[in-house]
């Protein structure tokens, strides 16, 4: 279990984290979702004992952090370009947690080399144990970074932009594989990601973090169904954000009307997801200008009336089914349209 | 490309090769004739003066101290400043070039009146029966002054250029601090740091100015190389001068093919400085 309450840190006159508390129960895999700037990695460094806050604690299994070294923290970090050690090989990386073990935890060259071992296999690297990081390739790199993590038997992992700098194919086989393995070590993992899907789809618990503050906490469904904010509702995934205006709990966005229950007369912000809007052949609430499409969808760009500017996302049979050109006029139904009070 | 006219570019690459040879090679050769102008025997035999030898010894000790002493400075000078912020970072780097930008007779001369018998240090020196100018220590110190920057120059740039996550990996994995820099940093720059302990070695040998001034010109005791062969030149001793001369000039073919060399072989290593 880790807790961290009223985390603070400047540096010089930037806020990176600001009143930032959290708990991380154990064996979950959390993320960290915000974008740059927003003090994730600021905060899974201090974790790390790599930076210091300037007010707050970390409590790791109960422990002040404060009163630890990095090197007793126990803690695996994977950085975001590996940090692999240059002009070491492979098994030498994975083997040096081992090797810079002290006192009763010594363990003997023999006793390194099967640990290494095993933890190339179990990476999918055996065959690479003598070759240097520059010889790797970006996927394999990652994985020498985690083995070499897990080496030390962290009792938490923290990883700093795990798959930013890897390829689209590479990126989806290694987040499959790094569940699977938390799952199977039992770990405790935080991962840094400014990559909505890649939380989403890999995260029991999503942290989204702006300006060095927490927006909300919850499951990946919680918070894309329930966001606490204009911000998340933004930031997970494309929404048409629309002008409102509130009147007697009732909010009118463009030509629709929604329930604003609890929210004060006057202007807000409105927010449609564009696969959320269903288009009828026969309305006229809006013009397409322009359609695109992508894979399996296809995007419809609207001119709703008062010269406001939509997007709506439809599957292709949909398309070709209602025979939309642009140019044509056709009638929007909002399934779904999540009203704030402007800030 | 390249769209200069034929003629041009021979004539820029005939006034480069000029220039060399007029500078470079024309000198390396005067000093090998004039040394040998009586020949090979008359060569050898002024090399073998006491006097000479010694001042060959004295060379050797004074690069022989200076030159670990600045390696280890700049080793963790710039590991400090490459690796770790705190205030007076900049102050710290501008202060480590000092001694390029200050003339090397102001150095030599700042020992003097510091350490000299009319200097600040001098009478309680002269009360405990120390000799720092006009002996030893004091050329060692005014090399150590001069050749200070060699080294740190070299691997500040190289260490920044690296970053600190190595070193951050280092300590996660459960390294300290010391061993985090004998197994992480130190091999990471080993070939940055052979080529500035080259390039302040070549200087420590060499230095004229600053050991000048403070060593005395003593026979047999504190000139080292390049004031004997000054000592010799202005005595008319033209093949002693001469061939004093050719050793310190064959110690920089040596210290320009090393280097070259290194440059070759470790340019990846060496990064953004290698080529200078």
């Amino acid at each position: 279990m880790i807790e961290v309450s009223h985390l603070s840190k400047t540096f010089g006159a930037f806020r990176a984290l600001n009143d930032v508390s959290l708990r991380i129960p154990d064996g979950k895999l959390v993320a960290l979702l915000g974008p740059s700037g927003s003090g994730k990695t600021t905060l899974l460094r201090i974790l790390a004992g790599l930076d210091h806050a300037d007010s707050g604690h970390v409590h790791l299994n109960g422990l002040n952090a404060a009163n630890l070294q990095t090197r007793d923290r126990r803690v695996g970090f994977v950085f975001q370009h590996y940090a692999l050690f240059r002009h070491m090989s492979v098994a030498e990386n994975v083997a040096f947690g081992l090797k810079v073990r002290k006192g009763a935890n010594k363990l003997t060259k023999a006793e390194i080399a099967d640990r290494v071992a095993r933890l190339l296999d179990l990476v999918h690297l055996s065959g690479l144990a003598p070759r240097y990081p520059s010889q790797l390739s970006g996927g394999q790199r990652q994985r020498v970074a985690l083995a070499r993590a897990l080496a030390v038997e962290p009792r938490l992992l923290l990883l700093d932009e795990p798959f930013g700098a890897l390829d689209a194919q590479v990126r989806k086989d290694l987040r499959r594989w790094l569940r699977q393995l938390h799952d199977d070590m039992g770990l405790t993992s935080v991962f840094v990601t400014h990559d909505q899907e890649e939380a989403l789809e890999l995260a029991d618990e999503v942290v989204v973090m702006s300006k060095g503050r927490i927006e909300q906490i919850g499951s990946p469904a919680d918070i894309y169904d329930n966001p606490a904010s204009p911000f998340v509702f933004q930031f997970l995934g494309n929404a048409n954000r629309l002008d409102a205006t509130i009147r007697d709990g009732i909010a009118h966005v463009a030509h629709w009307r929604t329930a604003a229950t609890g929210l004060a007369d006057g202007k807000g912000i409105a927010f449609i997801r564009p696969h959320e809007i269903d288009i009828d052949p026969h309305g006229r609430d809006a013009t397409i200008r322009h359609h695109v499409v992508l894979g399996p969808t296809v995007r419809l760009d609207l001119r709703l009336d008062g010269d406001v500017h939509a997007e709506a996302v439809i599957d292709r049979d949909s398309h070709a089914r209602l025979r939309l050109e642009p140019g044509q006029q056709v009638g929007l139904t909002a399934r779904r349209i999540v009203v704030f009070a402007q800030d | 490309m390249n769209r200069d006219p034929l003629l041009i570019r021979w004539l820029l690459i005939a006034l480069a090769i000029g220039f060399l040879l007029l500078f470079l090679a024309l000198p390396l050769a005067a000093v090998l004739t004039e040394a040998l102008r009586k020949g090979v025997l008359a060569y050898w035999h002024s090399l073998g003066g006491d006097d000479t030898l010694a001042s060959i010894r004295l060379t050797l000790i004074v690069a022989a101290i200076a030159v670990p002493l600045n390696m280890v400075f700049g080793l963790t000078a710039s590991w400090a400043i490459a690796k770790f912020d705190f205030a007076g970072k900049a102050w710290l780097v501008s202060l480590i070039d000092l001694p390029f930008s200050v003339s090397p007779v102001i150095s030599g001369l700042i020992y003097v009146l510091l350490f000299g018998a009319q200097g600040i240090l001098g009478p309680w020196l002269i009360a405990h029966d120390l000799k720092i100018i006009f002996a030893i220590p004091g050329i060692v110190l005014a090399t150590l002054f001069v050749t200070f920057p060699f080294v740190a120059r070299e691997l500040i740039p190289l260490m920044e250029e690296q970053g600190r996550d190595e070193e951050e990996a280092a300590l996660t994995l459960g390294a300290g601090g010391f061993r985090t820099f004998w197994a992480v940093t130190l091999p990471n720059v080993k070939w940055g740091l052979l080529y500035g302990v080259l390039l302040c070695n070549a200087r420590a040998m060499g230095e004229f100015g600053a050991v000048s001034v403070v060593s005395g010109h003593i026979r047999g005791l504190t000139n080292t190389m390049p004031l004997h062969v000054e000592i010799l030149y202005n005595e008319y001793d033209f093949v002693g001068a001469f061939a004093v001369a050719s050793l310190l000039a064959l110690l920089a073919l040596v210290t320009l093919v090393a280097k070259t060399a290194l440059a070759w072989w470790h340019r990846a290593e060496l990064g953004a400085t290698a080529g200078h």
